[in-house]
């Protein structure tokens, strides 16, 4: 039987990925990332790519052989009338879970 | 009084090829630009005016509007290195000879320190024309790699966003990290994304921030001599011509976390800064402007 004293050792944790592509489409390449990991350090890793800076994986396909679960891409919408030629935030953001099962 | 002429600036201003990398990357980097009794002596004054700032009494900084050729009069380590001659050349090349002061800051980050910055911009999100404010981040001690430097994006200074939407992005391919020796100035387009670093490191790190606005034009004060020379006419293409050196082929720097919109709609905003800076309102690069143009020059002529 589980035990009840602590049930949030029970419960399974996210983990978020969010990956920016240099287009709209999961093969392309990684150029920006972040991680949350609600295992707090417990649950498995970003892969150790040994260099300082460089993504953690070349592309978005890379991330789902990794085990990561896609949950939202970015909407493709057109330019807004005078702000076709400006560039603001990292357009093609996508997101990424794994749930993680406590050991 | 401070003589700010253009014959003592001469031998200091930027050259255009430095104009040109400043409009394509958003920063100039000055390796050990201060000499080492200045930085020395900054250091307690930066302590002094961190301490004080907020107090009631003690060290203040100046106003804002403040002519900069007023901020910290001597005695003063700060302003004696605003008043260098070859800091001088710099900001005259970027915001005139009499810009006036903004605000500034001393950023201290002990050894130790464990603070992280999210990535922000200053201030608020930009207008829409090219004028520039610019920023002076000058340190003092050296700084070693990953010990609290500066991280910063090159490149995204001619974004248009707020500072809260970039809190986000953890890693960006191509960002930077400040590592430098003491005396070293950075000068940043005000647009820079930027964040201050932990500094897992045992040294203390020091930081003088400025911010100046520029209050003319911000048009041929650098050291044009070469301007003729380097200055490419506007079909200046790559997908047809280009002229080898020119303006263009530094403004064809491609940021690697620049997809290919990103990069042309840049290419586009960099030429339009540069219209600005030359008054030459024809400049191009890669023809994207040029092109649009043209056509809008059809309908004109439809009547």
């Amino acid at each position: 039987m589980a035990d009840r004293s602590a049930p949030q050792h029970s419960t399974t944790r996210q983990q978020v990925l969010y990956l920016w592509l240099d287009g709209s489409s999961l093969e392309e390449k990684v150029v920006g990332w972040a991680f949350h990991d609600g295992t707090d350090g417990a649950g498995p890793q970003l892969p150790d790519t040994g260099e300082p800076g460089k993504a953690p994986y070349a592309s978005g396909v890379r991330a789902l052989c990794d085990g990561w679960m896609l949950l939202q891409s970015a909407q493709l919408m057109p330019p807004a009338p005078g702000q076709e030629h400006l560039n603001a935030y990292l357009e093609y953001e996508f997101v990424f879970e794994r749930r993680v099962e406590p050991s | 009084m401070i003589d700010t002429s253009e014959s003592r600036m001469s031998d200091h201003r930027l050259s255009t090829r430095q104009m040109a990398e400043f409009v394509a990357n958003g920063f100039l980097r000055f390796d050990t630009i201060v000499p080492a009794d200045i930085n020395d002596r900054a250091v307690d004054e930066m302590a002094q005016l961190n301490a004080e700032r907020l107090l009631p009494d003690g060290m203040k900084p100046p106003h804002s509007l403040t002519p900069l050729d007023e901020c910290y009069p001597a005695p003063s380590a700060i302003g004696e290195y605003l008043r260098l001659p070859q800091i001088r050349g710099i900001i005259d090349s970027l915001v005139g000879p009499r810009p006036s002061f903004d605000h500034d800051w001393v950023h201290y980050i002990p050894g130790g320190g464990t603070y992280l910055q999210p990535l922000h911009v200053d201030a608020t999100a930009d207008s829409s024309d090219p004028t520039f404010d610019i920023q002076l981040f000058w340190y003092p001690r050296a700084v070693r790699p990953g010990e609290g430097g500066t991280r910063f994006v090159p490149g995204s200074h001619l974004t248009r966003v707020r500072s809260s939407g970039l809190h986000r992005y953890q890693h960006i391919v191509g960002e930077q990290q400040v590592a430098c020796d003491g005396g070293s100035v950075f000068v940043f387009h005000h647009g820079l994304w930027h964040a201050g670093q932990p500094n897992p490191g045992a040294g203390d790190r020091w930081l003088y921030k400025i911010r100046l606005n520029p209050t003319e034009p911000q048009v041929r004060r650098w050291n044009t001599d070469d301007l003729d020379a380097v200055q490419n006419p506007p079909s200046d293409h790559f997908f047809a011509r280009m002229q080898p050196g020119s303006v263009a082929e530094v403004f064809r720097t491609w940021h690697p976390w620049m997809g290919i919109t990103d990069y042309r709609n840049d290419q586009m905003q960099r030429a339009l800064l540069w219209r600005y800076l030359t008054g030459d309102d024809d400049f191009d690069v890669d023809y994207y402007l040029t092109r649009l143009e043209g056509r809008a020059d059809l309908m004109e002529r439809r009547g």
